[in-house]
């Protein structure tokens, strides 16, 4: 709880992590966050955005291969904002790589997922990987939550050390679900409009 | 009289004039027509961000020289925080910003602490603006270097250099006023700030003829003449929590105010280059702690120069 705390004063003291809710409100329904992926602070950020009520049934996932060893990283993934670790090297993980975040959501906690998979130099998200549409098949009744993370890709680009501290706004758009008949491509890219949109 | 009582005394009329202002602010919010309602709930949250800007510096005088010392770090810190959002950066200005946050706010803090008057005026003017653009250089980036490395020294200069002149105050060791230099600290902070709230009042009662409208449609020259005059009759008044004469302190007022005003009227002009209305939002009703700082970065080192150079 107190590493949560300090974790949380942290970031805002670093780059702010304001919530502006556009398209909803904050609610204790089941969600799936799903945002841009530019920094390592991204988690850290949408996490420390939410309200402290949410915050406690919510889990970011995060790749095991930087926040899964140990140390500091490890002691903030694991006692801070408790991850779903996540496997990005398929040839490391047996059977179903999203198994972990099915058990977190059928435990009833909501996630926050980075569905671009890796970070990007731009502004703008890269194409989504289909993790998404697979969580959304299999639990209709979580709210799809798109997010945009503004300026964080400036503040601690690929290969910086330390975060500029600048103002980060966490905007929140519309809820949205996976539609009847509606396949992989085209929901994917209709996630991914909704994160471009809020940019 | 101490310094202590003179503070008290001070602080007596700021807690006075911030009664008044809650009761008008309340009264009015009573009665205001539905179109008016936002000029007054703004209003009211200028007034309640003022309490609280109050409480700070209260606090600040109660637990000494390095509690002010890591207050005016903090604002630096967050008003630098405010500048380097809103300007356009590039993955190789990384390594300068870094070193601009976590070097030299410390450092220029550390430097007013440890009473080292020669290398705090000049450590960011001489080795900080020659180092940050060479540092940019080794990244290699030479897109808009120009442009990238001027806005870096802007940012560092206003709100890191020209800030840190306020508590810099405490480096001044006026013969016959020992001990008592949070007292003028105090002094700049009033005149600036009385200034700044009694310029706005006078515009709005009474203003009409806009002296910049491309730069700051919100400064007419009524709101200067009438918030300037009467801040420097204000700040004459406090003469007795200053080294000054009467005469003296009108004097100083009177370049504090200008000061403050060219300040002001300028980072508007720098706001507006970059598109935008406000510096941020952490200060409900003013905007960011750069809008509420922009006069204090220019009134406040040529306050500290002229005493200085008058006293020492």
């Amino acid at each position: 709880m107190i590493t949560a705390h300090v974790l949380v004063g942290l970031v805002r003291l670093l780059v702010g992590a304001h919530a502006r809710w556009i398209g909803c409100e904050p609610s204790p329904a089941q969600r799936i966050y799903f945002a841009n992926h530019a920094s390592h602070l991204d988690t850290l950020a949408l996490w420390s955005a939410l309200p402290p009520r949410l915050r406690a049934r919510t889990r970011p996932v995060a790749a095991r291969d930087y926040w899964g060893h140990g140390g500091i990283r490890g002691f903030i993934a694991d006692h801070g904002f408790r991850a779903v670790y996540i496997e990005r090297d398929r040839s490391r993980c047996e059977g179903d790589p999203l198994q972990p975040l099915r058990d977190a959501l059928d435990a009833g906690e909501s996630l926050i997922i980075f569905p671009e998979g890796t970070r990007s130099q731009q502004p703008l998200p890269q194409p989504f990987k289909a993790g998404l549409f697979h969580l959304a098949r299999d639990y209709p009744q979580a709210e799809l939550v798109p997010v945009y993370l503004d300026s964080l890709h400036r503040s601690m680009p690929k290969g910086s050390m330390l975060p500029v501290p600048l103002t980060c706004v966490v905007r929140f758009g519309q809820a949205m679900r996976l539609q009847a008949n509606e396949d992989k491509d085209e929901f994917l890219k209709r996630a991914h409009a909704a994160v471009v949109a809020l940019a | 009289m101490t310094a202590q009582q003179k503070f008290w005394w001070v602080m007596g009329g700021v807690l006075a004039l911030l009664l008044l202002a809650s009761t008008i602010g309340w009264w009015l919010g009573r009665r205001a027509a539905p179109d008016r309602r936002e000029v007054i709930d703004n209003l009211n949250a200028r007034i309640r961000a003022w309490w609280w800007m109050t409480a700070l510096l209260c606090a600040c005088f109660v637990l000494g020289r390095v509690a002010t010392l890591v207050f005016f770090a903090l604002a630096s810190f967050f008003a630098l925080r405010e500048f380097a959002t809103l300007t356009p950066t590039r993955r190789g200005d990384h390594l300068p910003l870094v070193l601009c946050f976590y070097l030299a706010i410390p450092l220029q803090y550390w430097l007013i602490g440890i009473d080292w008057y020669g290398l705090f005026a000049i450590c960011i003017p001489v080795y900080g603006f020659l180092l940050l653009p060479a540092i940019t250089a080794l990244g290699g980036d030479t897109e808009n270097f120009l442009e990238r490395t001027t806005k870096i020294q802007w940012g560092l200069m206003l709100t890191v250099y020209c800030v840190s002149y306020a508590p810099a105050v405490l480096l001044l060791h006026i013969p016959g006023y020992q001990g008592q230099s949070l007292l003028l600290m105090l002094y700049l902070l009033l005149v600036v700030q009385i200034s700044d709230v009694l310029q706005y009042v006078f515009g709005k009662l009474f203003g009409q003829h806009k002296l910049a409208p491309q730069v700051s449609p919100s400064k007419t020259v009524e709101g200067l003449l009438g918030g300037g005059l009467s801040a420097i009759a204000i700040g004459a008044c406090l003469w007795w929590i200053t080294p000054f004469t009467f005469w003296g302190s009108a004097g100083m007022s009177l370049v504090i105010v200008l000061a403050g005003f060219l300040g002001g009227l300028a980072l508007s002009a720098v706001k507006r280059s970059i598109g935008a209305k406000d510096w941020g939002s952490m200060i409900e009703g003013h905007g960011g702690i750069l809008d509420r700082l922009d006069s204090v970065t220019f009134a406040a080192p040529i306050f500290f120069h002229i005493v200085h150079y008058a006293f020492m």
